[in-house]
Order: C-alpha cells, then structure tokens, then sequence
C-alpha cells in the first residue's frame, strides 16, 4: 500500500480551507464551523490512530473495554447534543447511552464472537473498527429519531391530549407519531443498503481494496456490516423509541412535556 | 355521586364541590381564572392533589385511560387526526348525526373542510359515543348559531336524563346558565369556588 506523507494531507487540508475562504463572505458561521471540525477530525483520528497503535502492540480485553466505554460516552453526548427538545435530567443523557449500549454493544459482540471468530475474540484490529462502526450509525439513527420524538410530542401535544381525553391509551395517542419517528431513524440505514455498490462504494470496503484485499473478500465483510449496522440502527432505534415515549407520559399515562427543555 | 375533595393543581386553591346522579351544574368565572385548569386535573390530565371519586370510586383506583372514559371532557377546540370524521368513532353508523343538524352522511367528510362549528358539534358527539357518567363541558356552544346551540343543549339534556350522567357545563352566558343550570359554581379570579 502507498502510504502518505504529511505532504500529501497538507494538499486535502488546503481544499476544506479554500473551501471556508470561499464560503467566508456569505456564510460566516458555517465556515467558521468547517475549520473546527476539520481540525477535529485531524487531531481526534491522529488520538485513536495513537490509541489503537499501543492497543495493537499491547492486547488486553481491560483495554479494548475501556476505549469501548469512552466510544459509547461520548456518542451518548452527541446523541443528546443533536436535539432541539431533549429531556431533563440524567434521561437526556441515558436514553440514548442505554440504547445504543443494549444494540451495538451486544450486536458487536454477538460478531466478534459468532461470525468473525478471531482468537482472542476482542481482538483490537477487529473489535475496535467494529465497534466504532456500529456505534457512529446506531448514534445517527437514536439521534434522528430522538429529535423527531420530541418535537413531534411538542407540536402535536393538542392531539395527543384531544385522543388522551377520549380515553385512548398513551401508546395509541402516539400511535401516529411514532411511526414517523422509527421510520425517521432507520430509512437512512435503508437508503445506503439499497445505493450500495450501484451509487457508493462503502468506506469500509473501499479501505480494505486500497489497502489490498481482494475485492470479493472486501465485498463480504461489506455485506456483514451493512447487517450488522442494520441489526444495530434498527434495535437501537426500536429501544430509544420505547424508552422515549415512556418518560413522554407519566403512571397516570399524562403528557409531560414539562419534562423537556429546550436547547 | 361525583365528589371532588380539595382538589388543587397547578398552585391553585383547594376546590371542593358535590355533582348528583343527572345532575346539570353551570361553572363560570372571569378568564384565567383556572376553569379550564379545574376541568383537566378532575379527568387527570393535570398532575394534582385531593380527593376526587366516582360513584364511590377513587380515580386512584382506576386505570386513567378508563378514568377519562368515565369523566370526560371536552375541550374548547377539538382535534382531528384521522383523514375523515368517521374514522374517529368506534361505530359511525350509531352517530345520531341528524340530531344536531349535520348531514348524516358526516362520517365520510374530511377533517380539512369542517367549520369550526361543524367541529364543535361532532367533537360533541363524538365525546358522548363514549356513553361517560360525568360530563364536563368547556363552552360546548360557544361558535354556533341560536339554533345550532338550541340543538345541542336539546342532544345533552336527553343524554343526562336518559343515562343519569352529571355534567358541569362551563358558561360566560348568563341567559344559558339561567336556562340550563339550577345550580352554578362561580370561580373568582383567585380560583376559588362559591356556590
């Protein structure tokens, strides 16, 4: 494989820059937010680049389980980050960290032991990009849902007390809602599995090729991730919407959007 | 037979009061007083303290979906989430559409054309599909013509006196409450009741 110099990155990092110089006059925020999270990304990879080099040289299911739990930390918080109405207290965090812990937890693992069957099974190389995969689209699809969970409780609260007040129960009061919502969460997942390989060539896949795996043992691990990513993204999702729409509604099934607050 | 015991939500004085088996009770107060509050924490839409029971039942003891069966409310602008009207009854071909001088076709109109009387109506009629014992009622007439409003105090009082349902009728109109109410609860700006 050709590897890459400083050099090399230094001519990418010129093009997001001409980018923010070209978009600085009509869009100053935005351009401001380019170069911060253009700069996130290069220092944040070179980190987990770092980590997962001593990893790799150091195997230790104490270690691998560490960078685990800081991985679902913080996509927990970017769960929470990315809604408008998020609930108060300690579920607008946990809501998002106990779904994403129950799918993609439990659904890497169920992988690394069952279906790759490395020895040892938390095998770094294997376990951590794994892991990182599931979690960064199980995090997109908690997070979509989430948001659209909340401010569709917020917009159509005369509706959902009007069916509340005909003695409906919560559940068929959101019935409407929340088949938006899951919908809302797992299409994204839908639409790469449908335009894979006739639209993108996914970046998994396209890594290994490059690195020099042959295309058809690429295009298999491809395959399992995609499932993989399904299972996660669409359970976790199911869990978060569960989780959801209780704290919405309180034992004597009342809309508690007092339990909202608004970011 | 509905008794409601110091009941207090929202930072709003206890209020207590007694409605009889079939009996119609008019409660009415300068805006903002906290009827419509009132209203949402007897069917325990509103967290709130007291005591408020049914026929000897506490609301406690029930499950609250059937609770808000039981004492229903309705509200002063109704909601419409189906496509048609029909859609939002359990059996359409029972509503007695005609007796508020709707079509009796009604059942197949969209939601999107109704006038705001035609929602009050089957927003009416819609409440009273669910057979409730206690009836609380937010301005049931407030956007319909003399004679629109003439029926639907005609549908109510057949209804009470034919199922022994108690109702509390909200009313800014003292004419209507003269006519329909023997009794009035009057609220005062502070929230409080006197008979």
């Amino acid at each position: 494989m050709t590897t890459l110099s400083a050099w090399d990155l230094a001519i990418a990092a010129l093009l997001v820059l001409l980018l923010a110089v070209t978009a600085r006059d009509m869009y100053p925020g935005l351009a401001r937010q380019l170069l911060v999270a253009a700069l996130r990304t290069a220092v944040q990879l070179t980190l987990i680049g770092l980590v997962l080099k001593a990893l790799f040289a150091n195997v230790s299911l104490l270690w691998v389980g560490l960078l685990a739990a800081v991985m679902l930390a913080v996509a927990g918080y970017e769960v929470m980050a990315r809604q408008h109405r998020r609930f108060g207290g300690a579920w607008g965090y946990g809501i998002g960290v106990l779904s994403m812990f129950i799918s993609s937890f439990s659904i890497a693992l169920f992988a690394l032991v069952v279906v790759v069957g490395h020895d040892p099974w938390y095998q770094p190389q294997y376990a951590i990009p794994l892991l990182g995969m599931l979690l960064g689209n199980t995090m997109s699809s908690i997070a979509l849902a989430l948001d659209r969970l909340t401010q569709s409780a917020w917009e159509q609260r005369e509706t959902i007390e009007a069916r509340l007040l005909l003695g409906h129960s919560a559940a068929e009061a959101v019935s409407g809602i929340r088949q938006q919502v899951f919908r809302s969460g797992v299409i994204p997942i839908i639409n790469a599995m449908a335009a894979a390989g006739l639209v993108s060539l996914p970046g998994m896949m396209t890594g290994q090729i490059l690195a020099g795996a042959p295309p058809v043992e690429a295009v298999k691990y491809q395959i399992m991730i995609m499932f993989l990513i399904t299972g996660g993204a669409g359970f976790g999702t199911l869990a978060a919407v569960r989780l959801g729409v209780r704290r919405l509604f309180d034992e004597r099934e009342r809309l508690r959007l007092d339990r909202l607050r608004v970011y | 037979m509905f008794e409601v015991e110091s009941l207090r939500s929202g930072g709003r004085p206890p209020v207590s009061f007694r409605l009889q088996a079939g009996e119609r009770v008019c409660l009415w107060g300068p805006s903002g007083c906290g009827k419509t509050r009132l209203l949402r924490a007897l069917v325990d839409l509103d967290p709130s303290e007291g005591a408020v029971s049914l026929k000897g039942t506490r609301r406690e003891q029930v499950p609250a979906a059937l609770w808000r069966r039981r004492v229903a409310l309705l509200p002063a602008e109704s909601r419409w989430w189906a496509a048609t009207v029909g859609e939002h009854f359990a059996d359409p071909g029972a509503v007695p559409f005609a007796r508020l001088g709707l079509d009796p076709q009604a059942a197949d109109w969209s939601v999107e054309r109704l006038s705001s009387g035609e929602r009050q109506r089957l927003a009416l009629l819609r409440v009273l599909a669910g057979r409730p014992e206690v009836l609380l009622l937010d301005e049931p007439t407030a956007n319909l013509d003399a004679a629109s409003s003439e029926r639907v105090e005609a549908l109510i009082g057949q209804y009470l006196a034919d199922s022994g349902a108690a109702c509390l009728w909200v009313s800014h109109d003292r004419e209507q409450r003269r006519r329909l109410c023997a009794r009035s609860l009057a609220m005062n700006a502070e929230g409080e009741l006197a008979a």
